[in-house]
């Protein structure tokens, strides 16, 4: 389990964490989001003793990350997969953080196995990597000690959609079998597929936090309907507001059981029902960080 | 509609087992940090230019030089010049790879006690100037007997058991002064110019302070690290004041900014 408390970290003149707080719970992925900038890979190096914070703590199972003994053995950690020395091989860069750990150097070719790195690409140096072999590389070097806990920043970038998949297997694996994740990203849909608990920060700040259901509960519901426009009226009679959109579809802020009692009881078939979550994370995003977009979208 | 789905095979349901993990000991991180120096394409050729150049300053003394120079001396400072540049420089790269080529964010978050990763660095340095010395010393070993043979001349040996430590100990206070730029600088290419600014620039300048102004001619033994290094290497340093005055430019050079770049380097952001 991670335990954020009450952290912040200022440099001069700005503070790039300001007072946040949250768990990342064993068993469940926790997605952590929030524009650029907003505080994410800072809180990360917090968490790894990277970054010293200016207050609070940050601990991995009541531990401070820097008192693990071993701390590779304990959690696995990608911040930057573009940070290894260029001038070194794959396979060497696993085989020293092996040696650090004091693993065996058969568990070098076992990971580069599961991140489908082959023997020729393990023999390159990392300087002719692609981003997408780089984040291979740096998942094998995360789950190279069989951690129990997980820090990854962005692991899906660069990745191939077969890469994508195969992560996001990856990870849910590991938290069925009682590990924690954390794992921040941009690709909205990424996390929504794979996060049980979202934590959404901006401008340091949290903004939202809790399960995937009950913040994209929040978002409403979405239908769709032959006649869009009875549907709304049949809600609106209901005392339901919603809105219709261009392209046909009803969105309400009510659950998905209720849209579907009225829309009964009216006689009208609907050709589809559920929470507005294809475009809810995104719309939940953007509304929760519309004050610290730089893009000034609408929410 | 049937919809098949494929579980995950690798997915089975265990209780996460809080293991216990045992510190991590210097004798395995010394072996990486020794690793580390020499397995990217850059330690590999610094590591192979030592040998090349051992041999090509041996092969330069036995073809250049008149007879009545071909003694184990002159072998030792031809091999040793190359040397007392190239040492500094892996020296140097040992610690501030971590952060010109960003690798410190594995090694910080594998070691994350920052202090314990420079130590090893420090002892895996002292090691390779030690072995680089030994190779040095073989080397120029085997081309003062083959130089007196090819010359016909009686092979001398003219480098004591008190001078030899000495041109060691001068190695290591070389990559000493490396080692403490990379640790102050923390960047390459900053620490590299550093150290020909320490080692050429500053000479000339502290030699023409001494020139104009009689008060430091005293004064320089004691703050000039390469008037202190010249005597190592020439075997000179004998005098307990002599001792003293190492101890002092050690100390303004080395001691000194190494301990307040390690407090800057322990607090530092590893980005």
């Amino acid at each position: 389990m991670i335990t954020v408390e009450s952290l912040t970290r200022r440099y001069a003149g700005f503070t790039a964490v300001d007072n946040v707080s949250f768990t990342a719970r064993p068993g469940r992925v926790t997605g952590f989001l929030g524009p650029n900038g907003a505080g994410k890979s800072t809180t990360m190096r917090v968490m790894v003793g990277l970054t010293v914070p200016t207050s609070g703590s940050a601990t991995i199972d009541g531990v401070r990350f820097a008192d693990l003994p071993s701390p590779g053995l304990e959690v696995g950690v990608l911040l930057d997969a573009s940070a290894q020395h260029a001038g070194r091989t794959g396979s060497e860069i696993l085989a020293v953080a092996a040696a650090t750990m004091g693993l065996p150097r058969t568990r070098v070719d076992e990971m580069l196995e599961l991140v489908s790195l082959t023997p020729t690409e393990a023999k390159r140096r990392v300087r002719n990597y692609s981003l997408g072999m780089r984040q291979r590389l740096g998942i094998a070097t995360a789950l190279l000690g069989d951690p129990q806990v997980l820090i990854l920043d962005e692991p899906a970038n660069g990745l191939d959609p077969a890469g994508i998949r195969w992560m996001r297997d990856l990870l849910t694996g590991f938290a069925s079998q009682g590990g924690t994740v954390l794992l921040s990203s941009h690709l909205l849909h990424e996390i929504e597929v794979i996060a049980d608990d979202l934590v959404v920060i901006g401008n340091g700040k949290i903004v939202a936090s809790g399960t995937k259901e009950e913040l994209l509960a929040a978002a409403g519901t979405l239908a769709r309907s032959t006649s869009p426009r009875d549907l709304a009226h049949a809600l609106e009679q209901a005392g339901i507001p919603s809105t219709l959109a261009s392209d046909g579809s009803v969105r309400t802020d009510a659950d998905p059981a209720r849209v579907g009692a009225v829309a009964l009881t009216a006689g009208i078939a609907l050709t589809a029902l559920r929470s507005a979550d294809g475009a809810g994370l995104e719309d939940m995003f953007l509304s929760l960080t519309a004050d610290t977009q730089r893009d000034g979208v609408a929410a | 509609m049937t919809a098949t789905i494929v579980p995950p095979a690798t997915i089975t349901e265990a209780t996460p087992v809080r293991r216990t993990t045992r510190p991590i000991p210097t004798t395995r991180l010394v072996k990486v940090e020794l690793r580390k120096m020499f397995n990217t394409r850059s330690g590999f050729w610094m590591l192979i230019s030592i040998g090349v150049l051992s041999v090509v300053a041996t092969g330069a003394v036995i073809i250049f030089a008149p007879d009545s120079a071909v003694t184990y001396e002159s072998f030792a400072s031809a091999i040793g010049l190359p040397m007392s540049v190239i040492l500094p420089m892996i020296a140097i790269l040992a610690v501030t790879s971590e952060w010109s080529q960003r690798s410190g964010l594995t090694t910080f978050t594998l070691v994350p006690s920052r202090g314990r990763v420079i130590g090893a660095k420090a002892i895996a340095t002292v090691l390779v100037g030690l072995g680089s010395m030994a190779v040095a010393f073989a080397v120029g070993a085997v081309g003062n007997l083959a130089g007196s043979a090819l010359a016909g001349v009686d092979t001398v040996w003219d480098v004591s058991l008190s001078t030899a430590p000495q041109i060691v100990l001068g190695n290591l206070v070389g990559m000493a002064i490396g080692f403490t730029l990379g640790v102050v600088l923390r960047a390459s290419a900053a620490a590299i110019v550093g150290y020909f600014v320490v080692s050429l620039v500053l000479p000339g300048i502290l030699e023409l302070l001494a020139l104009v102004r009689e008060w430091f001619l005293d004064l320089q033994p004691w703050i000039d690290w390469n008037y202190t290094q010249v005597e190592l290497f020439e075997g000179a340093t004998n005098t307990g004041e002599e001792w003293a005055m190492l101890a002092s430019t050690t100390m303004i050079w080395i001691v000194i900014p190494l301990v307040v770049g390690l407090l800057f380097l322990r607090r530092s952001e590893v980005k």
